[in-house]
């Protein structure tokens, strides 16, 4: 391949080299390149292959709107598809691959898709693939699926870190082009707070492929010393390689910082993305101007370009786009482009432009032909010839490059994300910003100004406004006067160009020909946003950037409307791609969600226990002992231990609640199903919480510290809900009441010690009297511990069934306090034990958890129909309680139930049949909520839901899972396995 | 014209010159038997179904924007019926059934493709409740397995098994569950409805319910009034809106739902993945795209667009149960609008008006729904009855308690 | 919603701060019967336009508000602290 690099100009580093490869072959570039102009310097034309008809691809624009040069770059875990060439910055090492061909770039059998292509119109597929059925799944889906896609991405994991960081500033500039440099420096001056951003790694945008002066200097001088003066103010915040994406509610940004996409190897210490979340008062939209390509025959052949992008690359890049060039233009920016290949030497065929009286003021070499249109490119690979047609016939050109402009788009994507409609102008044959935006005002090209002027002071203009309406004395920056700039006339409309014969690609990447839209029309399918889905027109990776109004324009002429009525699809959220991980910052891994440890985690670990996720919690599950074969047996140790020693379980995580205040009794009396008007000072008592509708929404035990002071504690899973549901009461529906509430949950660790000898171990660190006359079920009251060193509580109450208490202290000593305890029950042979046991012991005890508890059930379901009370007028959820669903006879109630034979065993989630019954929905009868072996009984044992559970205790019936295939055979009985007088806890 | 590869071949052979247009761009008619209002997937199928299976002729589909232009067009379009609840089983099952035939009943290929749906669990509760889920769907005949770690690990190795916060412990599986390429759902309904002679009217807004003695008598529209026998709701997210004009306010409230592609990769994804330890859940389109999405934005809106911190969330689960994503980039992002009911299922029943129907609440799953809730609405407006599979969704059921609460969370929509 | 609440205690703060519930209604007296309480606890005007809604400050000062929001173009035009906003209706 020859170099097409000119031997001087540009704005790159000659004296930095750069080795790189595509496609395994070594190819050099310098600092400054981008991807794509250093491929284009080393002669590579052909880049990529199309979506569908695997047609020869080459570098079309120099920006975010490239469809065809998408690579593969990076290595192993590091590979990224997808990558657009001419938003890559060349790095040393930089290795790409080409995509979506096989077996290679230059030969690739899907090309055969084009010979078909008149059976592959748009939509083809809705029409056969239908028979016979199976073949879809299994022939016809696995062929498109594997043919469809764009790069192949790796399945490992991401080795780089990601970061996200808030900003607020009052002006957000988003482009760094002329309109946002000239806004920026207007506020920036005046003092505003400033966040400039840019998505290039060189601020400037066109200016930077300019070679217009202003004020003397040429455009990229004029851009550093903007850049300079900004870079210099504090009160100024320069992002360059940064994405503004999104415009959100509030006035919201989004925007990706690739701090360290341009590198070899990235520094671990510093993420490769950043996500920006940026609050400003105002912003101004500079994203500048979109060419449209020209629709006519072969528009895609490798070395036609947008004569933008030709420009970019001659000016900044220093790259010649071929040895032979024709301009294809519907406006006066094709002929800058030709004054600045002819200053560079390079031939300059012919400017064809289609209207009578373009470039009037152009005094180079090339032929003029007025009146033309370019109907078709030649050369496959790359282009060899094109036909011109003008007023005297066709005529062929030998050329190897054109350039095409077809005019400007304004770039409105982010100015229509809050639900703003584009407004059609004819002026400018464009969609222009909606009018009346809020907190975004678009300038510059982004409104459809086209000459470096007009920009410049109109960037200055709605900066100053901008700062001015923030309470800044603002007044427009002024520029030097302007020389060598193109003139500003506006295009001539040309959707596509009429007599084409080979394909007139308006869609590059989806293969969407002018023909296409045609046939969408014909077949219903002309509302733009039907035609959009229909052909995928515009669902490519540029999401239509390129060829939105071109299908648009095609539309209206088909439809034979204006483009006004036409309209645009939305424009939705992102401009352009963004990464999962720029999107999900430092959350991944185990730092997904953050962990909460109980106080009492250490003391657990240091005892062994083997600990489970539960909601944020990490909960000791069981504490395995040297010699133990499997989970079972240590919780199997554990439950017995209880049953005839003790055992000390963490239950700190449960939810604590403080309730303080003259109207505290009143607030729980109204939000407990149950009474507390009354409960004495240091009692403690079960409580019900519903939801408004009825359904049971929490349960715990709330005890009375002072006469206007409770200590309440909500299950693990609602206690943070709880405290809200409380705080709504309080504050929302009875204001009136005179009541506090905090969340101490993390201000005391918890411990149950439950068992025969659980008393007479606390006696040894608790300094009052805890014997049964003194301290009997249910007390609850302050208590000093080891000879007044420590204050804590302690409560009676039973989860396990067995005289048990829990104390709590305050979190700091926990772990002392665990510690002492073990100590202290060490010949009482007191032992740890975790949720596991905790499980079996309520289970054989009937006591209810949110396994049961799980938002479909009311007090009467669970048997705590007389908890909810008659006598008070009002509680939350009472008025919804009475409703005939809800007291139906047939509803599920909550039994026991047990395998007849003991050596069989069942599942929770497990369904329940009657006897001999067949497995079908209607002869559902419930199912398993909770189960367990119980080393007491045995035997396996369960609750359930069952319908009329309370009246059928004693039947038999079958246990069915038919996930895993089982059956057993079994027998409902009461919810409670074990001491069913409850004899032990009183003890 | 009938669909098929020889009318590929031979409109291909003559330059694509004879294509029909897929359905008609019909006048309005003064007056139909039955009105449809919603011309998206549901009303289309409504119509589909009334005409084919229950003989009704003079129909109109009205539908304010173009077809397909609501919730059909931007969902994630997942299909399956890994339902719970009796109430709500047999009617998903019945949809996809519906699915599996539906290609060859309307002659257009909506590429259904059965690759599987699979529900992760991270717990021991989870995997209880995926359990009691799977053995309800097996109770009425509709495929479940249980799958443990080392199952999904075969199955799907890329997930986080290693390194999780909230590790994989299996998963729940439904073979026939899978995606549905969705707008061509819209279509496919819309050409059968028309070649029944079902005027599909675009850009035709309701504006009012016309009503003499307690009975419907039409709509007023923005194209004039127009007589009907019977009026029937499918207005999804904007029901509230439609029914008030009949002084009808509904157990519904109308939520945000984002949903997000990928750009385009080699297959990367086989089936649908659905996380459970948080909001996510992923499959590729046939093109390419990832699509996925995660949880409502929680609050009531009828903007079709959602909130950053959103897409942020949704992006942390997604990279948390697949973290090779992280270098994948996001393409685009959407929102629909919801009709959340206040138990999270669906309502098709009469209302107080003698013949005014209505057929909302779809939650975030009015898609798999779409075949059949057409069918059982159009059972239930040409037979004045429910269809068998949806006797569960009336109206009244929240005054009754007798709710079909999924997830149990109550009168509270942004949790369902 | 907004990206930004302005809440009445802490100013203007991220959403994710606080905890929506859905419309600010007026609990029915336990008396009101059971179609005042279906069409509180079931019913929704769920209206296109300005709603009032309880939103709560979870990760800020706990306080229930009353966001006054419109569904479709989520502009907040007030938001006030919910007891006072009652207590104003009960105490007039």
């Amino acid at each position: 391949m020859t170099s097409y690099r000119l031997p001087q100009g540009g704005l790159i580093d000659r004296s930095k080299p750069l080795s790189f490869a595509f496609d395994g072959k070594p190819m050099l570039g310098f600092e400054g390149d981008s991807l794509a102009s250093a491929l284009l310097a080393n002669g590579c034309r052909l880049v990529g292959r199309s979506f569908k008809y695997h047609r020869p691809r080459g570098i079309l624009t120099a920006g975010a709107a490239e469809p065809n040069a998408l690579m593969t770059i990076g290595r192993g875990a590091r590979t990224e598809p997808n990558i657009r060439a001419t938003m890559q910055e060349l790095h040393a090492g930089l290795e790409a691959r080409s995509q979506n061909r096989w077996p290679s770039l230059a030969f690739d059998i899907g090309a055969l898709n084009g010979l078909l292509s008149p059976f592959l119109g748009a939509g083809f597929y809705y029409k056969t693939f239908m028979w016979p059925a199976a073949f879809w799944e299994k022939v016809y889906e696995p062929f498109i699926r594997r043919a469809a896609g764009l790069g192949k991405a790796t399945h490992e994991a991401d080795p780089d870190s990601y970061d996200k960081r808030w900003a607020h500033c009052d002006l957000l500039v988003i482009g760094a082009g002329p309109a946002g440099l000239a806004a920026a420096l207007t506020a920036a001056r005046a003092g505003a707070r400033i966040i400039v951003a840019d998505e290039q790694a060189m601020a400037g945008g066109t200016l930077l492929s300019e070679t217009a002066t202003i004020g003397g200097e040429p455009a990229p001088a004029f851009a550093r010393q903007c850049i300079a003066e900004l870079q210099s103010l504090p009160n100024v915040t320069m992002l360059t390689r940064t994405t503004v994406f999104g415009w959100y509610d509030g006035n919201v940004f989004g925007a990706v910082e690739r701090v360290q996409k341009h590198v070899a190897e990235p520094v671990s210490s510093v993420p490769v993305e950043r996500l920006w979340r940026i609050i400003a008062k105002g912003a101004i939209l500079a994203s500048g101007a979109e060419e449209r390509p020209l629709v006519f025959g072969g528009n895609d052949i490798p070395g036609v370009m947008m004569a933008g992008a030709m420009r970019s690359y001659l000016n900044r890049h220093a790259v010649a786009p071929g040895r032979s060039t024709a301009i294809f233009t519907t406006n006066d920016s094709g002929y800058a482009l030709a004054r600045n290949l002819e200053e560079k030497g390079i031939d300059v065929t012919a400017i064809i432009d289609p209207r009578e009286n373009g470039g009037e003021t152009y005094t180079g070499k090339a032929r003029l032909l007025r009146n033309a249109m370019v109907t078709d490119a030649h050369g496959g690979k790359s282009l060899s010839a094109i036909d011109i047609r003008t007023g005297n016939g066709t005529e062929r050109l030998k050329v190897d490059a054109l350039a095409m402009s077809g005019g400007f788009s304004p770039i409105i994507h982010l100015a229509c994300h809050r639900g703003g409609k584009p407004v059609w102008s004819d002026e400018t044959s464009a969609f222009l910003p909606p009018a009346g935006l809020q907190g975004l005002e678009p300038a510059g090209a982004a409104c459809g100004l086209i000459d470096l002027a007009a920009c410049l002071a109109d960037g200055a203009q709605r900066g100053a406004d901008l700062a001015v309406s923030l309470g800044f004395a603002a007044t427009p920056a002024t520029f030097g006067a302007i020389a060598g700039d193109a003139s500003a006339t506006p295009a001539k409309v040309l959707w596509s160009t009429p007599g084409a014969r080979g394909k007139a690609f308006v869609d590059y990447q989806n293969d969407v020909h002018s023909k296409d839209l045609g046939l969408a029309v014909k077949e219903g399918y002309g509302h733009v946003e039907l035609a959009k889905r229909y052909t995928t027109s515009g669902m490519a990776t540029d999401q239509g950037k390129l060829s939105n109004l071109n299908a648009i324009g095609l539309l209206a002429e088909a439809r034979g409307v204006s483009p006004a009525e036409v309209g645009t699809t939305t424009f939705r959220p992102f401009y352009t791609p963004v990464s999962f991980g720029a999107l999900s910052g430092a959350s991944h891994g185990r730092h997904f969600q953050p962990v909460r440890r109980s106080p009492l985690h250490g003391w657990a670990e240091r005892h062994g226990a083997v600990f489970v996720e539960t909601g944020l919690w990490y909960r000791s599950a069981w504490f395995p002992r040297q010699g133990e074969q499997g989970w079972r047996e240590s919780v199997d140790r554990e439950v017995l231990n209880v049953r005839s020693n003790a055992g000390i379980c963490d239950v700190s995580m449960l939810g604590k609640i403080e309730i303080c205040g003259p109207d505290a009794a009143e607030l729980l009396n109204r939000v407990y199903c149950n009474a507390f008007l009354k409960l004495p000072v240091g009692k403690a008592r079960y409580g019900l919480m519903l939801r408004e509708d009825g359904m049971i929404y929490d349960d715990g035990t709330t005890n009375r510290i002072a006469e206007n002071r409770f200590f309440m504690t909500t299950t693990t899973a609602h206690a943070a809900g709880v405290l809200n549901h409380l705080e709504f009461c309080a504050q929302t529906l009875w204001p009136e009441l005179d009541v506090r509430l905090a969340s101490v949950t993390d201000q005391w660790a918890q411990m149950a010690i439950a068992g025969p000898k659980s008393r007479k171990i606390l006696q040894t660190i608790i300094d009052e009297d805890i014997g049964n006359e003194a301290f009997p079920y249910l007390c609850a009251r302050d208590v000093s511990l080891f000879g007044g060193a420590l204050q804590g509580r302690l409560f009676r109450i039973s989860f396990s069934g067995e005289l048990a208490y829990e104390l709590a202290v305050p979190a700091a000593f926990g772990d002392d306090v665990a510690e002492a305890l073990m100590e202290a029950g060490r010949t009482d042979g007191l032992m740890p034990y975790g949720v596991e046991a905790l499980s079996v012991l309520r289970i054989e005890k009937g006591h209810v958890t949110h396994n049961e508890i799980n938002g479909t059930v009311v007090p009467t379901d669970l048997g705590f129909g007389r908890m909810a009370s008659t006598a008070k007028p009002d509680f939350i959820g009472k008025a919804m309680l009475q409703r005939e669903g809800l007291t139906a006879a047939d509803r599920p109630r909550l039994v026991g139930v047990v395998p007849l034979d003991p050596g069989h065993s069942f599942r929770s989630g497990a369904h329940i049949l009657a006897k001999h019954a067949a497995a079908t929905l209607e002869n559902d009868q419930g199912y398993v909520t909770s189960s367990a072996f119980s080393p007491h009984i045995g035997s396996t044992i369960g609750l359930a839901l069952v319908k009329r559970g309370n009246e059928r205790h004693g039947e038999e019936v079958t246990i069915w899972n038919g996930l895993r295939d089982e059956f057993t055979a079994a027998r409902l009985c009461a919810p409670i396995f074990f001491d069913p007088a409850n004899e032990r806890l009183h003890g | 014209m009938r669909y098929s590869a020889l009318s590929l071949l031979w409109n291909g052979l003559r330059g694509n010159r004879d294509w029909k247009p897929a359905w008609r761009q019909p006048q309005p008619k003064p007056h139909y038997d039955v009105i449809i209002v919603g011309g998206g997937g549901h009303g289309l199928a409504t119509a589909y179904y009334l005409a084919k299976e229950f003989g009704i002729a003079n129909i109109a589909v009205l539908e304010k924007n173009y077809i397909g232009s609501g919730n059909v067009g931007r969902n994630t379009t997942i299909i399956r019926s890994n339902y719970l609840l009796p109430g709500n089983n047999p009617f998903y099952e019945l949809s996809m059934k519906l699915w599996e035939g539906l290609e060859r009943d309307f002659n257009f290929n909506a590429m259904v493709s059965q690759r599987g749906v699979l529900n992760l669990y991270h717990s021991d509760a989870q995997r209880d409740a995926n359990m009691r889920r799977g053995n309800a769907m097996r109770l009425h005949g509709v495929d479940a397995e249980l799958l443990d770690t080392d199952e999904v690990r075969r199955m799907v190795p890329f997930l986080d098994f290693d390194n999780a916060r909230f590790p994989i412990k299996g998963g729940l599986l439904q073979r026939r569950g899978g995606t549905v390429r969705h707008d061509a759902v819209a279509w496919g309904y819309a050409r059968g409805a028309d070649s029944r002679d079902v005027d599909i009217i675009q850009g035709c807004e309701v504006t009012g319910i016309r009503r003499e003695n307690g009975r419907v008598t039409g709509v007023e529209t923005s194209r004039g009034f127009i007589g009907c026998g019977k009026l029937a709701l499918a207005a999804a997210g904007n029901s509230s809106q439609v029914a008030r004009m009949a002084d009808l306010k509904l157990p519904l409230e109308s939520h945000v739902l984002q949903a997000f592609v990928s750009e385009g990769l080699k297959p990367f994804i086989d089936g649908v993945i659905t996380f459970g330890a948080g909001h996510f859940y992923v499959s590729q389109s046939d093109k390419g795209g990832l699509v996925f999405g995660g949880d409502i934005d929680g609050y009531n809106s009828y903007a079709q667009r959602g909130n950053l911190a959103t897409v942020e969330h949704v992006a942390e689960a997604g990279k948390a149960m697949i973290p090779a994503l992280s270098r994948l980039r996001v393409l685009r992002s959407w929102g629909g609008i919801m009709d959340m009911s206040m138990d999270g299922s669906p309502i098709i029943d009469r209302t107080l008006i003698d013949n005014l129907y209505l057929n909302a609440g779809w939650c975030y799953g009015g898609f798999k729904a779409t075949p059949a809730s057409g069918f059982c609405f159009a059972h239930l407006i040409a037979r004045n009855a429910p269809h068998e599979t949806a006797t569960a969704f009336r109206l009244d059921r929240f005054q009754r308690g007798y709710l079909i609460d999924e997830k149990g969370q109550g009168a509270q929509p942004n949790l369902h | 919603m907004a990206s930004l609440v302005p809440c009445p205690h802490c100013g203007s703060r991220p959403k994710e701060e606080f905890t929506v519930k859905g419309a600010a209604l007026k609990r029915p007296s336990p008396e009101a019967g059971a179609d005042a309480w279906f069409d509180y606890v079931y019913l929704r005007d769920n209206p296109r336009g300005g709603y009032e809604e309880y939103w709560h400050h979870t990760a800020g000062c706990r306080r229930w508000l009353i966001v006054d929001r419109d569904t479709a173009t989520h502009q907040v035009t007030s938001c006030r602290d919910a007891a006072s906003a009652s207590a104003k209706e009960h105490g007039a």
